[in-house]
């Protein structure tokens, strides 16, 4: 694919905080794994909402809620065509996508799963994708199995059916936040289906940085956020099956989720309400609904095309100055992995790599990264993480080249 | 910006690059807590020995970064052959460097010596990494607290 079609040096320039100088140094930000910058469109729409159009949605007759509620759906709309996804109705706005897998857990789950019953998670999973099934493993004794990984960061799939036998539940990532693996998902979902089991996606990190397709994937249920994704944060999404979504108890009561309240008892509202009770996120919404736009017009698979390019890069270039001096975990083959480097230098602690590099206003994250099983797996506390989204260019990963440098002379080595 | 030669003196350094009583202690008799920072995923593991209300002797294991690691590597070389109250106080004195603790204006705590370790005075500048320096003083307290001296 061209990606020449693209001016990235323009799109660069839509992100109003890439022209920051600190200490007369330009902003080199390679934490989008983490949490996105905004484009002028996005940051405009939610300012001219606020400034011309602010009005509570669904409720209220008069033309400015109107108005509000159209721009609000319309994001929904936005992001069904985003996704690919069958109905509109199937999208449902959380507070993050944290809070996404939490109602999968809270309501599909506690309807769905009881004593010894099997839940497969992979080892490359965020902990938001972990914990809410250890509560639920808690409360109901079910079975946690794990999906192991290759040496070189990849799920081992060997054993795939044998882990799946009995289980009623298969939740994995389409993309590691810490590895940048990319996971077979329509392969996974498939095999879900083969041993019986629900697919459940963490999109997290896929959806931001590739063309999405529910429907081609085979999933049931699919999640993912706002934040990483150039929108706002407070906005998360959760997409699933129309059946599925029907059959499952409420999540949160209050306003908005019912359809009918009595002195002795309460009936849901249609979907999506059903499943967004109280006031929700509508600036955020609506400054989803104008990321999804920007993204959109862009195009996601030039998108995945940059970074892949980007991806490559930037291996070389710090594989070509540091050789052994650098240990980039994951998969070398940029087809089976995201923009995502996760790595070891020279024996540096993760933490004091970063307060080095932010010397020079380059930004990455050292952490576990909510994923401590899969630290423990590397054999590490923590690793450094640089990742790339679509306004960040070569002049960006030299940049992390060059800070690097000045590490190893900072602590003598 | 704070410069890094406010964070990373050459004393906090050496302690890193030499770690002074790293190692592990018999358990009992010796107290033993360990310590998470969550934010980072750091460990660390001291191990006290308390004999007649002296610390006689103190471990340091685990990993981190060179704040958490020096830290602990200081406050071991302070705090061993103390009583517990001179550990106490140092605690305290110590926090009250970091900001994360109230400084009495009169008092037994302005007699309290911080020697090398006021080399860390610098991290205040760059408050995420409050947490990595304190980390092993509170691990320390954990470890006597246990041991409910």
């Amino acid at each position: 694919m061209n990606t020449n079609l693209v001016d990235w040096a323009a799109v660069k320039a839509d992100f109003p905080v890439l022209q920051r100088i600190i200490d007369d140094q330009r902003l080199v930000y390679l934490d989008s794994a983490n949490t996105s910058q905004k484009p002028h469109a996005v940051i405009d729409a939610m300012a001219d909402f606020m400034r011309n159009g602010y009005s509570p949605i669904s409720r209220s007759a008069y033309q400015l809620a109107a108005e509000a509620t159209d721009l609000f759906e319309a994001a929904r709309a936005k992001i069904q065509k985003f996704i690919n996804a069958p109905h509109v109705e199937e999208i449902i706005f959380t507070k993050n996508a944290t809070e996404a897998l939490n109602l999968i857990a809270q309501t599909w789950g506690r309807e769905n799963l009881h004593t010894g019953d099997i839940v497969v998670l992979t080892h490359m999973e965020h902990h938001a994708n972990i914990v809410p099934w250890q509560m639920l493993a808690a409360e109901r004794n079910l079975e946690i199995r794990w999906i192991p990984l290759t040496s070189d960061g990849q799920l081992d799939l060997t054993n795939l059916s044998s882990l799946l036998t009995g289980a009623k539940v298969l939740s994995f990532t389409a993309m590691s936040n810490v590895l940048g693996t990319l996971t077979p998902v329509a392969q996974l979902c498939q095999a879900a289906h083969a041993a019986g089991a629900l697919a459940i996606v963490d999109a997290c990190q896929y959806v931001p940085h590739n063309v999405t397709d529910v429907q081609a994937w085979g999933a049931d249920f699919a999640w993912f956020s706002s934040h990483k994704m150039v929108g706002p944060s407070g906005v998360g999404v959760l997409w699933g099956r129309r059946e599925l979504l029907h059959a499952m108890p409420p999540f949160l009561g209050g306003g908005n989720m019912i359809g009918d309240v009595r002195l002795d008892g309460f009936t849901c509202a249609e979907l999506p309400s059903k499943f967004e009770a109280g006031t929700p996120a509508i600036v955020e919404v609506i400054g989803l609904g104008a990321a999804v736009d920007y993204l959109s017009k862009i195009g996601m698979a030039h998108v995945r095309q940059h970074e892949m390019n980007l991806t490559d890069y930037a291996l070389r270039t710090l594989d070509d100055r540091y050789g052994t001096d650098i240990c980039i975990h994951g998969p070398r083959d940029i087809a089976v992995r995201g923009a995502v480097l996760s790595f070891a230098f020279r024996g540096i602690h993760p933490h004091d790599l970063s307060q080095v590099l932010d010397q020079k206003n380059v930004c990455i994250r050292a952490g576990h990264h909510c994923a401590k099983p899969l630290m423990k797996l590397l054999g590490a506390n923590a690793t450094a993480r640089a990742s790339f989204y679509l306004y960040n260019d070569e002049s960006d990963a030299d940049a992390l080249a060059d800070a690097l440098d000045s590490a190893s002379d900072i602590f003598g080595l | 910006m704070p410069g890094l030669e406010d964070l990373y003196r050459e004393i906090i350094l050496d302690h890193y690059r030499t770690p002074r009583n790293r190692g592990e202690l018999e358990t009992p008799p010796a107290h033993m807590a360990e310590g998470h920072n969550p934010l980072c995923g750091d460990e660390i593991t001291i191990y006290a020995q308390v004999e007649n209300g002296i610390l006689t002797d103190i471990k340091v294991s685990g990993q981190g970064c060179s704040i958490s690691q020096s830290s602990a590597s200081m406050m071991s070389q302070a705090v061993k052959g103390k009583s517990l109250a001179e550990v106490q106080a140092l605690v305290h004195r110590f926090k009250v460097m970091m900001s994360i603790a109230e400084d009495p204006e009169d008092g037994p705590l302005v007699e309290v010596k911080l020697g090398d370790l006021e080399a860390l005075q610098g991290v205040v500048k760059f408050p995420v990494r409050i947490k990595c320096a304190v980390l092993s003083w509170n691990t320390l307290l954990q470890a006597l607290q246990e041991a409910d001296i």
